[in-house]
């Protein structure tokens, strides 16, 4: 496939990481060791699983999997709110596959979904949106989550079904922005990381501007990263480059996708339809302040927040899930008491365990051998 | 979940409600332009484009220069590894 393949290939793959071994070979990274670099974006934990990345990088080097995984810490309660309103004899409860298996107190909207709840899959909010034009007799809840990546979809979506005078559509709303998260990771003393792998797709939305704080006031190094495997070792390459100068910046290497400003009209459709929350619950992290979105008053209409009496019953996780300790890098995933015996994919404990995303689930997928 | 795929508009769909046809790995689907036109830009003008998508929408117009000079960058990499490993150059 164009603009995936090229990026797959093994011998630059090789030379890639000849050059990170070489640099870190470096007196002034190996008087800093270990060098401990996150990458935010599940997409990118997935694929450094996917093609074994960490296996090949040199001692000292960690990569830590950070909170990029909607799905991950999307809080059970959320899921109980979702169920609450599948319950409701006249509802199409719609969503995205990857928030359908995620475990609620009692069950997931799929296993609702088994038990005769009308949820259904979507790929595409505007897929939520049809359905709401031809079931004119029923309400139709999208649930939509994500980061800065799905939010213009959904704003979009709802721009669209305010156009039309829909009055049966609503969206139950748990877009997050992954900014302020970072800016707590980065001011919790419990978290130790020299540079990140900055998500590719939140800034093709955002754009670069947003994270130079992370570079000004932290001084760490910083370099939005495509997907593939040459793209994440090229920003490994850049990261240490830094390092090794003694400099912190914002760097793109994924510039093919992303532009400096990020997407004007993307983020117009944010601006216009969405206004922070004071602040989100994020499992596995707690509360953090202007960490999420919901829909502005202008919007009210649309808000299944105001449409349905909602319990959300803050839900706790089991007392052994370690999963904070994960995402923060303290504890690899295969340390977790739970990990592979009580906590799998298909019977998932903590947030990691719950999407291919997460740090957990990935590597008990491709790291069953090493575990 | 924050998942793009790389696709070719092939096909303008509807100009009206902006949907174009992209073609990604072979499988053709509606695909919404709204992040991708300026204001006043005709649809038309994207066909053969290359776009990021994601959930139904293009999100980002791929340059393919920029995809160029990334992987000649790489391939710069391989030539001085090449210059300077003795077995190369015997």
């Amino acid at each position: 496939m164009k603009y995936v393949d090229e990026f797959r290939d093994p011998e630059h793959a090789r030379r890639l990481l000849a050059e990170i071994a070489s640099r870190m070979a470096s007196p002034a990274l190996q008087a800093r060791l270990p060098i401990r670099i996150m990458e935010v974006c599940g997409g990118h934990t997935h694929s450094i699983f996917r093609y074994g990345l960490e296996a090949l990088l040199p001692e000292g080097l960690e990569l830590i999997h950070g909170p990029g995984c909607p799905v991950c810490v999307l809080p059970r309660e959320r899921v109980d709110d979702c169920l609450a309103i599948a319950a409701q004899p006249d509802v199409i409860l719609t969503t995205f596959g990857d928030a359908m298996r995620v475990p609620g107190s009692r069950q997931s909207l799929q296993q609702a979904k088994a038990e005769g709840a009308d949820v259904r899959m979507v790929y595409s909010p505007l897929d939520a949106l049809q359905i709401a034009r031809d079931n004119p007799d029923k309400r139709i809840v999208f649930f939509g989550l994500g980061f800065e990546t799905t939010m213009p979809a959904t704003a979009i979506t709802l721009q669209q079904a305010a156009r039309e005078g829909l009055g049966n559509f609503f969206l139950l709303c748990h877009h997050i922005t992954i900014v302020p998260t970072l800016r707590a990771l980065l001011d919790d003393d419990d978290v130790h990381v020299d540079a990140f792998i900055g998500p590719g797709h939140v800034s093709m939305v955002i754009g670069r501007e947003p994270y130079a704080f992370i570079a000004e006031a932290y001084h760490k190094p910083f370099v939005i990263s495509g997907f593939e495997p040459l793209d994440i070792l090229q920003s490994i390459l850049m990261l240490l480059n830094q390092l090794h100068e003694g400099k912190a910046a914002v760097e793109n290497q994924y510039r093919r996708v992303v532009s400096a400003a990020g997407n004007a009209q993307a983020q117009q459709a944010v601006a216009e339809v969405f206004e922070p929350r004071e602040r989100s619950a994020w499992r596995g992290l707690g509360e953090i302040e202007h960490s999420g979105v919901r829909l502005t008053s202008t919007y009210a209409a649309f808000d299944a927040e105001r449409a349905f009496a909602l319990p959300s019953q803050v839900v706790a996780d089991p007392p052994d899930c370690r999963c904070g300790e994960v995402l923060k890098g303290q504890m690899r995933p295969q340390a977790c008491p739970l990990f592979g015996s009580r906590c799998t994919p298909s019977h998932p404990m903590g947030a990691l365990m719950v999407s291919s995303e997460g740090a957990c689930a990935a590597c008990f997928q491709y790291q069953r051998m090493d575990a | 979940m924050c998942l793009g795929v790389p696709g070719e508009i092939i096909a303008i769909e509807d100009a009206g409600s902006l949907t174009a046809v992209v073609e990604i790995s072979g499988v053709r689907r509606s695909v919404n332009l709204a992040c991708v036109l300026a204001e006043g830009v005709p649809p038309e003008s994207l066909l053969g484009q290359w776009v990021l998508v994601h959930v139904g929408f293009a999100m980002s117009l791929i340059d393919a220069e920029e995809a160029r000079k990334t992987l000649e960058l790489l391939a710069e990499l391989q030539n001085l590894a090449a210059a300077g490993d003795p077995e190369v150059r015997d």
